[in-house]
């Protein structure tokens, strides 16, 4: 499917939603608002097929504003097809949760939790999943320090 | 009568059966696994947040890490994106080498992986007959490249060194021998009445599931989905090979069994065209900003000494863009997620590990089953920690 039809499909059935559609390198990419994301996520899985959620990553574009960038790699096995659906979020925002639509979503959410601090509004168990639970900060951040810190320090076992 | 309660069992992290340091919470009524709670990080090294100090080409190492049992494939799906960002064509012998090299990995993965699944589920004898087979590639590996394990052979633009006489001799002997050893780990397990008592009907994941968890890799092609990356977005001139994707029907334990021994015969048969159409020419990209300047020019030139210097200083610059690139890994899907800012860093790298989707999975093929069939799970899921924790 073509990213312009897609770009189609989405204005008309979600006006306001989209924010852009591109074709980069061959990779189809649409950014959306993230007040529609389950709308457009459940859409896209009943609608357009895409069965499969491959991955949820995170980018941090410090200084940027939004500062966050959250990526849904998404893959449809019937047309042989990828999408990439990408969020833009502020600082301290809350994301919804696709855990309901595709459960694969849980790991990769509570690990851009964990590395970001973006924080997943409904999800079943959102706790730090690479990190142990006392530590401070979420380390992907590009303002976290990359030396010294609490490697000497302490830390609280829970 | 009485009053009712689970017993909470940690297994793990230093368990022989979680193949590393994987931690399992069970929740237990008897012997039945109420829930099922995997905790990781025990092996975390902030890969991702390391490759962004680092230059392009250094991160190559680092890949090497995560996966170790079939490293190479992991340098082939971290260059391939970097060459997708740069927008460079490798030359056709350097995809075969890379397509050959990738395949000996996958079947280094797989033989570490029936070997230690076996002897998790009691049959001892499968785990010799792997590593027999298994040290054969390893020396092939040497032979290659210089190293058994962690290969970083590959470049990005192509390949580190041409295949040499003797290694390809190697090969060729291996390609004669490696059928036989198929054929031994098969009379031993596939119609043994304790090994199919022990994994049919074992961790059942339907089509829907399969898809709905994001299995990927033989994990899914188990369930009966004919989804191999190495057909849906062919890289590496895949292509220009015959090969089929063996796919399972019940979703269970031992249909994975079944994909993945099968899997290593179509490897095989992979190797076996590329070596003997393999096409001449170099194994670098001609590209003066990518490909590193040769030793014996950089003896004669200073210039070419100068911009070795700064190659390997100071990196070169990426264009500014996003991509992912996605290989078929040993275990299943491994992509690569790179931003860059046109940099000679990574501005964020992001690794799509196969392990750490189906670990997600675990809870959802274990619960409601015996604590026995977690470690045939396991097993089948073919899990390897450096990846998951990266």
């Amino acid at each position: 499917m073509d990213i312009r039809e897609i770009e189609g499909i989405i204005s008309e059935k979600f006006p306001g939603a989209l924010i852009r559609a591109e074709l980069i390198r061959g990779d189809s990419i649409i950014t959306i608002d993230k007040s529609f994301l389950l709308d457009i996520m459940e859409f896209l899985k009943e609608g357009l097929s895409f069965e499969m959620l491959i991955d949820v990553i995170g980018v941090d574009y410090y200084p940027r504003s939004p500062r966050f960038e959250v990526v849904y790699q998404l893959y449809s096995v019937s047309k042989n097809e990828r999408l990439r659906v990408k969020l833009r979020v502020e600082d301290g925002e809350e994301v919804d949760s696709v855990t309901s639509i595709w459960p694969s979503a849980n790991f990769p959410e509570r690990e851009v939790y964990d590395m970001f601090g973006i924080r997943f509004k409904g999800h079943p168990y959102l706790k730090r999943i690479l990190l142990w639970d006392g530590f401070e900060g979420h380390p992907l951040r590009k303002d976290f320090p990359t030396e010294g810190y609490d490697f000497d320090k302490p830390f609280k076992v829970q | 009568m009485g009053s009712y309660k689970t017993l909470v069992v940690n297994m793990g992290p230093q368990h022989p059966a979680t193949h590393g340091v994987l931690r399992l919470v069970l929740e237990l009524d008897g012997e039945v696994i109420v829930k099922c709670t995997p905790v990781i990080g025990h092996l975390h090294r902030g890969l991702e947040k390391l490759a962004e100090s680092m230059t392009y080409h250094k991160v190559i190492p680092l890949t090497d890490r995560m996966d170790y049992t079939a490293a190479s494939i992991n340098n082939l799906g971290y260059c391939l994106a970097v060459e997708k960002l740069l927008g460079i064509e490798v030359p056709k012998r350097a995809q075969y080498i890379r397509v050959i090299l990738a395949e000996l990995a996958r079947i280094m993965g797989h033989t570490l992986w029936l070997g230690t699944h076996s002897l998790d589920m009691g049959a001892m004898t499968p785990i010799f007959y792997c590593f027999r087979d298994r040290e054969k590639v390893m020396r092939i590996m040497e032979e290659v490249t210089g190293y058994r394990l962690t290969q970083t052979f590959m470049r990005i633009g192509g390949v580190a060194n041409d295949l040499t006489p003797k290694s390809i001799e190697m090969i060729r002997q291996f390609i004669k021998e490696f059928p036989d050893g198929i054929k031994e780990y098969e009379d031993l397990l596939t119609e043994n009445p304790i090994w199919k008592l022990r994994t049919k009907g074992i961790g059942i994941m339907t089509k829907e599931d399969a898809l709905a968890w994001g299995l990927t890799g033989p994990t899914l092609r188990g369930s009966g989905v004919r989804y191999d990356v190495r057909k849906a977005f062919p890289y590496s001139s895949y292509d220009d090979f015959d090969f089929i994707v063996p796919v399972g029907e019940n979703g269970d334990v031992y249909d994975r069994y079944l994909v993945r021994i099968e899997e290593m015969r179509q490897s095989l048969r992979i190797i076996s065209q590329a070596i003997e159409n393999l096409p001449e020419g170099p194994v670098m990209v001609d590209d003066p900003v990518v490909a590193l300047p040769p030793q014996d020019l950089v003896q004669e030139d200073p210039a070419a000494l100068m911009r070795r210097f700064k190659w390997a200083s100071e990196g070169f610059p990426v264009p500014e863009g996003e991509v992912y690139v996605s290989v078929e890994g040993s275990k299943g899907e491994l992509g690569y997620y790179i931003v860059s800012d046109g940099g000679p860093k990574p501005f964020r790298m992001k690794v799509r590990s196969p392990c750490f989707i189906h670990v997600g999975a675990l809870p959802k093929m274990v619960e409601g089953r015996m604590v026995a069939d977690v470690v045939a799970v396991i097993g089948s899921i073919d899990i390897v920690l450096g990846e998951i924790d990266r």
